[in-house]
């Protein structure tokens, strides 16, 4: 048994404490938009935000989560997709298959929010996420976007 | 075209047909019964409107439904699609929704919606004559049910936006007011329809929005992965990691009593599933599975005995090869050359690695068997479930979803397809989720063929080529998956992008005294199309071995080319395109250098120009790339563009790192710290120069990768002062 807070609301999951917390959020509380990719961390399709920190939830299990941590998912990261990363995602057309955009988006989403002016090298060092439709020429574009969006906000 | 966006509704109509029971959304509005008509969907009928014919459906509140037969995988087929019927149409493109259609309605209207298949760039080019076809027969229709009720001849009305104009009176209605009537006419004659000249278009050939963009940024897009069904179990399955290997045993024992588990089953001859009530409890337990394999004589192979045996093909006589010849005899012409070049190239096996694994949703009961399945054939996908569940065909259905990246490998095949129908088939009347662990995608793909190709050629005193000869020798894709492709044991499918004739996949250079060879050397590794399917490989083979060529003439590697394209223009232009966007030839920053490329593939021509540095330590950086493409009409340039940009990271990834080796006769790469893909920080700049000569229909999603790797090669080559004759980069030292 464990008590998650997950995009402000607070659930009870039945769950062995090993089960990593992207499994949790999928089966448990059905939460599709976060995305299995590789399970070691690899690929980031998984990506949630834990107290405001990117992590990969495929390779954090459910036991190390605390009740207090919140945990923020794509589901929960804005109200209809009003965030500045999922509007200039739309006005670049940024995504091809889409299924890493949802972590594409979480961690552009956690890059500019400790970084609201990235540069082209800090974009390379914090968007290691893998896509293979190739998006991510659009993905640098989007972050830089999104920042100015945010910046007129 | 800015502001043209997809209407909200779009996107709820579109999430229930492809959730839900996809039958039930089109099912009844189609004025036919399905067996898998789900009530959750029945209220869809009633808004559904009148189908004015298969391609066209009108709500009484204007909104055009484009029925879509193809595949979505983040192509953007399905946008481009309905902007080809939108612009026949001349409908109001905000108030287009997209329904896609399933292989049992196809089944059922007798194919009325044609191929559905989706592979081999097919998906515009192949399709745009019959969906704008059924655009315009539609537009006919609703004009001449206006022209009926204002009872004026149909040649006084105009039509914009869906709006209906008689001048004369000053009349005006919409579709959604006559689709009821004109759903009830007769469709106008094949010969009567007019298509519009490409040159008039306003929807299509614009660089509009994608339609499926917005559920794809807040997680609301239920790919098959996602699927959720009443009561359904999960399952994780293990085939023998050699290829052809059996099953021999398994204890179930050891699992019985781990969480959520229910039962081991066996799946064909050859893997074994776990079922669970989480897809983690069943990977898990399988983890944790005792498995017994007869390996079998696959287990003896390795990377190096198939290198061996491709190098044997190199240099074979007295075989039947695939081959063609210009000119007289290249390699007497060849060994009597003033100067003459020789090479040996080699491309490895490549894995697929869409982000989504592949997955099955299966449900089968007495008399119906249903998927929910990422699919690029939904109807290869409605077959393996007939013959797999022994129902037939009306009795089965496909839920076809958005693939989460597609590649090749998920076509024809439908190897998951057919697991998933065996792994639910013994759990009768539940819903059984299959999917594959990244781990399980890597061991099992349908490989990119390996192979070698030995090049050498011929110059005279003055630089001039006199004579080529080329010899591929690898395994064949149609010898694993079409063998009855395969004439006289001559598989000329292998020597795409290489063919004499024009049209598809032609050699672009007249080169005097030239022969190409194929010869077939088969493994046991599965081997399928791979986004590019052969033209990656030979156009590797080709342009590096003509700048090696050019660099012994002395000569430009454009200026070499050029002089060996003059028949065949549309090439050449392509290649120009390409060298003057690079402003190939002036200055470049110190220690940048460049290469060029071109090729054909798909019907369509590309070239690229890269521009790279190579540090002292050999360490390579890709700064930019210009790519040319000439694919006859444009139906979307902004697409096209995305297009051609993740081309350049499909191709960079396996230029840099892609590698699918062989040990005790599995594939050793297991998951992405060993089979690396580019990231976004290795990505060049990457400019995309349209060249459309709108004079036919070329395909899109393949044909420019094949000139990225001899693009960055043939800088490499510029930097070092040496070939790289093998790939991926991550096994040469560059310097």
């Amino acid at each position: 048994m464990a008590k998650l807070n997950i995009n402000g609301k607070v659930r009870d999951v039945q769950v062995e404490a090993e089960t990593p917390l992207l499994w949790v959020i999928r089966e448990q509380v059905g939460l599709t938009g976060t995305k299995y990719g590789c399970g070691v961390a690899q690929c980031g399709a998984c990506s949630v935000h834990i107290n405001g920190e990117v992590r990969r939830s495929c390779s954090v299990p459910v036991g190390s989560v605390k009740a207090t941590d919140k945990i923020v998912t794509i589901e929960g990261l804005s109200r209809a997709s009003s965030h500045p990363v999922q509007k200039a995602w739309a006005e670049l057309d940024v995504p091809q298959c889409g299924y890493c955009q949802s972590g594409q988006i979480m961690a552009a989403s956690a890059l500019l929010k400790k970084n609201p002016n990235p540069t082209d090298a800090d974009i390379d060092a914090a968007m290691t996420n893998i896509c293979r439709c190739g998006t991510y020429q659009r993905i640098r574009a989007g972050v830089h976007m999104a920042a100015d969006m945010a910046k007129k906000a | 075209m800015k502001n043209i966006s997809r209407v909200k509704a779009t996107n709820l109509s579109r999430r229930k047909f492809i959730v839900g029971s996809a039958a039930a959304g089109g099912g009844l509005a189609l004025g036919f019964n399905l067996p898998f008509i789900g009530t959750a969907e029945a209220t869809t009928a009633a808004k559904a409107g009148s189908e004015i014919n298969a391609w066209v459906v009108v709500r009484p509140d204007d909104t055009c439904v484009i029925r879509i037969a193809r595949s979505e995988m983040g192509q953007g087929t399905e946008t481009g699609l309905a902007q080809l019927v939108a612009e026949e149409l001349e409908c109001d493109w905000k108030k287009v929704a997209v329904e896609w259609v399933s292989p049992g309605q196809n089944l059922a209207r007798k194919r009325i919606w044609g191929e559905m298949a989706t592979g081999g760039s097919r998906g515009i080019r192949t399709s745009q004559d019959y969906v704008r076809r059924g655009g315009a027969a539609a537009r006919m229709m609703m004009l001449q049910a206006a022209a009926d009720q204002w009872k004026v001849p149909v040649g006084e009305l105009s039509v914009e936006n869906g709006v209906i104009t008689h001048a004369a009176s000053g009349r005006k209605t919409s579709y959604g007011r006559v689709s009821a009537a004109a759903a009830k006419l007769t469709p106008p004659d094949a010969k009567s329809i007019k298509l519009k000249d490409p040159k008039d278009w306003k929807i299509a050939g614009k660089p509009i929005k994608r339609l499926d963009t917005a559920m794809k940024l807040n997680g609301s897009l239920v790919y098959a992965i996602d699927l959720k069904l009443p009561g359904m179990l999960h399952a994780a399955v293990k085939a023998s990691p050699v290829f052809g290997g059996k099953l021999a045993s398994y204890d179930e024992s050891k699992i019985s009593g781990m969480p959520g588990v229910r039962r081991a089953v066996k799946v064909h001859d050859n893997a074994v599933a776990v079922v669970a009530d989480t897809w983690w409890h069943a990977k898990s337990a399988l983890a944790a599975l005792p498995i017994v394999w007869n390996e079998g004589s696959g287990a003896s192979q390795s990377s190096a005995i198939i290198a061996e045996r491709l190098k044997e093909g190199l240099t074979a006589t007295n075989e039947p090869f695939a081959s063609w010849q210009d000119g007289g005899d290249a390699l007497k012409t060849i060994a009597g050359a003033a100067k003459r070049v020789e090479a040996v190239y080699s491309t490895p096996f490549l894995a697929h690695a869409t982000m989504e694994p592949n997955n099955c949703t299966a449900k089968v009961t007495a008399d119906s068997a249903e998927v929910w399945v990422p699919t690029q054939s939904a109807e290869a996908a409605l077959a393996v479930t007939s013959e797999e569940s022994g129902l037939p065909l009306e009795k089965c259905e496909v839920h076809k979803h958005v693939l989460g990246g597609g590649f090749g490998r998920r076509g024809g095949t439908q190897d998951y397809t057919r697991q998933a129908v065996a792994i639910a088939k013994q759990f009768p009347g539940v819903p059984v989720k299959l999917i594959w662990s990244r781990e399980e995608d890597m061991a099992h793909d349908f490989y990119r063929p390996i192979s070698q190709c030995k090049l050498s050629a011929g110059l005279d005193e003055s630089g001039k080529l006199v004579g080529m000869h080329i010899r591929i020798s690898g395994q064949s894709i149609n010898a694993f998956l079409n063998p009855g492709a395969i004439k006289d044991g001559k598989d000329t499918r292998q020597l795409q992008g290489l063919y004499q004739e024009p049209g598809d996949a032609q050699f672009g250079y007249t080169v005097p005294n030239f022969l190409i060879e194929y010869a077939m050397r088969n493994t046991h590794v599965p081997v399928g199309p791979w986004r590019g399917v052969n033209t990656n490989q030979n156009a590797v083979y080709l342009e590096c071995f003509m700048d090696e060529v050019a660099r012994t003439a002395g000569k430009d590697p454009l200026e070499f080319r050029r002089e060996l394209m003059s028949k065949h223009p549309k090439h050449l232009a392509v290649l120009n395109a390409a060298a003057e966007k690079a402003g190939w030839g002036k200055p470049l920053p110190a220690g940048v250098h460049r290469g060029i490329a071109q090729f054909m593939g798909y019907g369509s021509y590309s070239a690229a120009v890269a521009e790279v540095s190579v540090s002292d330590k050999g360490e390579l950086k890709v700064h930019r790339m210009v790519l040319a493409l000439d694919c006859g009409h444009t139906v979307n340039p902004g697409q096209i563009a995305a297009q051609v940009e993740g081309s350049v990271v499909y191709g960079l990834s396996a230029t840099f790192y892609g590698e699918c080796t062989v040990a005790n006769g599995s594939v050793v790469e297991s998951n992405f710290h060993n089979y690396k893909l580019l990231r976004l920080a290795e990505m060049p700049k990457v400019e995309t120069v349209l060249v459309p000569t709108h004079d036919f229909w070329g395909g899109v999603g393949e044909p420019t990768i094949c000139v990225v790797a001899p693009a960055v090669l043939n800088a490499i080559h510029a930097a070092t002062g040496k070939p790289v004759r093998s790939l991926p980069l991550k096994n040469v030292a560059l310097v």
